[in-house]
């Protein structure tokens, strides 16, 4: 039989993909059964079996949290901010190198701005806290000089977003700027000649071949990134939050960790949980069809 | 090169040139800045004498931190969690890369296979099952937690599918008339062509595991099982004085001054500058890898 010796011929493949298997029928799919907890009164030591049904309970009880509308806006100014800086940010600044003619002085531009994408939030939030502190931190001595009174940056509510927007452009930016600037590169130089013996002035250059040029990939990483709107960059505001802020800073990531890991409320935890993971899919999903349609983006 | 067609006016590049430097300046001031405090004396950081150069030059914090027995043990299972889960990662990575890259006439189950994978990146149970299923399991307070439960990178496989795929069918064809199997087409002939995507997701998973905080935290009971950016966390970034003792807190007040702290930082930092520069040789194929359509 052909289909048999097809299939003995191909054992290899299935030893090979056996171990991931199981392992991702463990850590991912299990817990996607144990989604069912967002509909438990989760009991101790009782698991997802032995917990009494509540139904939608803990979903009614998230919605009449206080806080819980105030988070899902924080989440959304916060993720839409980063967001648009991440793409202002890295598209100048790479269209600046791009005009730079020593390759050394670039070179060094890149490697210093680069480093801070590969540092954790664990490393920088130690140095912005001690940077940013209004007593002793070297930024508020630095604004003294010019005469700004001490800001208190990872305290005050009302400035507590900015600073999670301009420090996540800080330690990211370098990493979208070397994906624009690769687009760049790719620019057929021929239309740079044309334009220049048409007379085109620099400004025209940029705006009729250079931001064309990479349009493309402009859109692309905006659409894939929409699936990252509830995404406020938990491992940031984790490092970096206190309750002094919660009312602008507490985002839902932060919300399912104190509610589940802290105060072992298991059920409501789960529940935003999935709330996030079912608008995250739908987003996501609407994403690739986006990047699919206007940039021709395949994942596989 | 279009640099030469489109050179800026004389003043318009210098404008150009002292904004970016200014920007590099920008990001590279709060990692010179923190080397600069952590060899200064406590007195000159205290009184804030310190921006870009030491004060008072002392190695002093250095000699402190690397003296705490809690820091090296938590540096040594960060160092540990990246020779054990690196190679744990990549074969995985490649074993699953290989079927997945099988046109369907040749596996059937490819495209099954695939969106297995691949869901796993659209959707997740959440925080707590997962916790739950890893307690469950018997990883509490075990160094395997944090490897097994991260084992397959989803999406390097992605890329290394990718990779595959644009290698030359004929090749593997020829082997194939040859009498070659599966794993020696994979081991003879894809690997051997992939290695540089191979070592950038190589240095992508080392970072990463250096670079893991929240595992350790949130799966380990005892901090001296964390590893050291767990361990930072708790000392440098979320102090708790409820679960320390006298002693412990004794400690904290020397080891949370500024000079210390700084030390910590850096020295965390450290393995990262070493292979920085590989990384940064490898970053642009990995990010243009990354864009390569199916």
């Amino acid at each position: 039989m052909q289909a048999r010796s097809k299939f003995r011929q191909n054992i290899p493949l299935y030893i090979m993909l056996a171990p991931a298997v199981i392992l991702v029928l463990i850590y991912s799919y299990t817990p996607m059964v144990g989604i069912v907890m967002a509909f438990q009164r989760v009991l101790p030591g009782k698991g997802i079996f032995g917990s009494p049904w509540v139904y939608w309970d803990n979903f009614k009880f998230v919605l009449q949290m206080p806080t819980f509308f105030q988070v899902l806006w924080n989440t959304l100014f916060i993720a839409g901010l980063k967001t648009i800086a991440g793409i202002l940010v890295p598209v100048t600044v790479a269209l600046m190198l791009n005009n730079v003619t020593s390759h050394a002085f670039k070179r060094t531009v890149q490697t210093v701005i680069y480093l801070p994408h590969f540092l954790s939030w664990v490393i920088l939030a130690g140095i912005f806290i001690d940077i940013l502190s209004p007593s002793d931190g070297v930024v508020n001595q630095i604004l003294g000089w010019v005469g700004i009174h001490p800001i208190f940056f990872l305290g005050d509510d009302k400035v507590f977003p900015w600073t999670m927007v301009a420090t996540d452009v800080w330690k990211s930016f370098g990493f979208g700027t070397i994906v624009y600037l690769s687009a760049l590169t790719d620019i057929d130089p021929a239309l740079y000649e044309a334009a220049v013996v048409d007379g085109a002035s620099r400004w025209k250059q940029t705006l009729y071949i250079t931001l064309p040029g990479i349009a493309g990939t402009i859109i692309m990483l905006t659409t894939l990134s929409l699936g990252n709107i509830l995404n406020a960059g938990f491992d940031q505001i984790f490092n970096l939050y206190s309750p002094l802020v919660y009312s602008t800073g507490d985002i839902i990531d932060t919300l399912v960790y104190r509610t589940g890991i802290l105060n072992n409320q298991y059920g409501v935890a789960t529940a935003v949980g999935l709330f996030k993971s079912v608008v995250s899919l739908l987003l996501i999903g609407t994403a690739y069809k986006l990047a699919a349609k206007f940039a021709d983006y395949r994942l596989f | 090169m279009n640099q030469k067609i489109v050179r800026l006016p004389f003043l318009q590049n210098i404008i150009n040139l002292v904004i970016l430097g200014l920007i590099a300046l920008v990001c590279a001031f709060p990692i010179l800045h923190t080397l600069a405090l952590s060899l200064s004396s406590a007195a000159a950081a205290a009184s804030g004498r310190v921006t870009i150069w030491p004060v008072d030059f002392t190695t002093q914090s250095y000699t402190f931190v690397l003296e705490n027995p809690a820091f090296i043990k938590s540096f040594g299972v960060s160092l540990l969690r990246v020779l054990v889960g690196v190679p744990v990662n990549m074969i995985l990575t490649i074993l699953v890369a290989y079927p997945l890259s099988r046109t369907i006439q040749k596996f059937q189950m490819r495209d099954f296979f695939a969106w297995f994978f691949l869901i796993t990146v659209l959707f997740s149970g959440g925080l707590i099952p997962w916790y739950m299923v890893v307690r469950q399991t018997g990883l509490i307070d075990r160094f395997w937690a944090l490897i097994i439960p991260g084992a397959l990178p989803v999406f390097n496989v992605i890329l290394l599918v990718n990779t595959f795929r644009n290698i030359p069918r004929e090749l593997e064809e020829a082997a194939a008339m040859d009498g070659a199997g599966h794993w020696t087409i994979l081991f003879k002939i894809l690997i051997p062509m992939s290695i540089p995507i191979l070592a950038t997701l190589t240095l992508f998973v080392a970072v990463a595991h250096w670079n893991s905080w929240f595992d350790g935290l949130i799966l380990m009971n005892s901090p001296d099982k964390y590893p050291l950016q767990s361990y930072l966390q708790t000392v440098i970034i979320n102090p708790d004085p409820r679960f320390m003792s006298e002693r412990d807190l004794a400690l904290l007040q020397v080891i949370s001054n500024r000079t210390t702290r700084a030390a910590q930082i850096f020295i965390a930092m450290i393995p990262i500058m070493v292979i920085y520069p590989f990384l940064q040789r490898y970053f642009v194929t990995g990010i243009k890898l990354g864009s390569v359509k199916g």
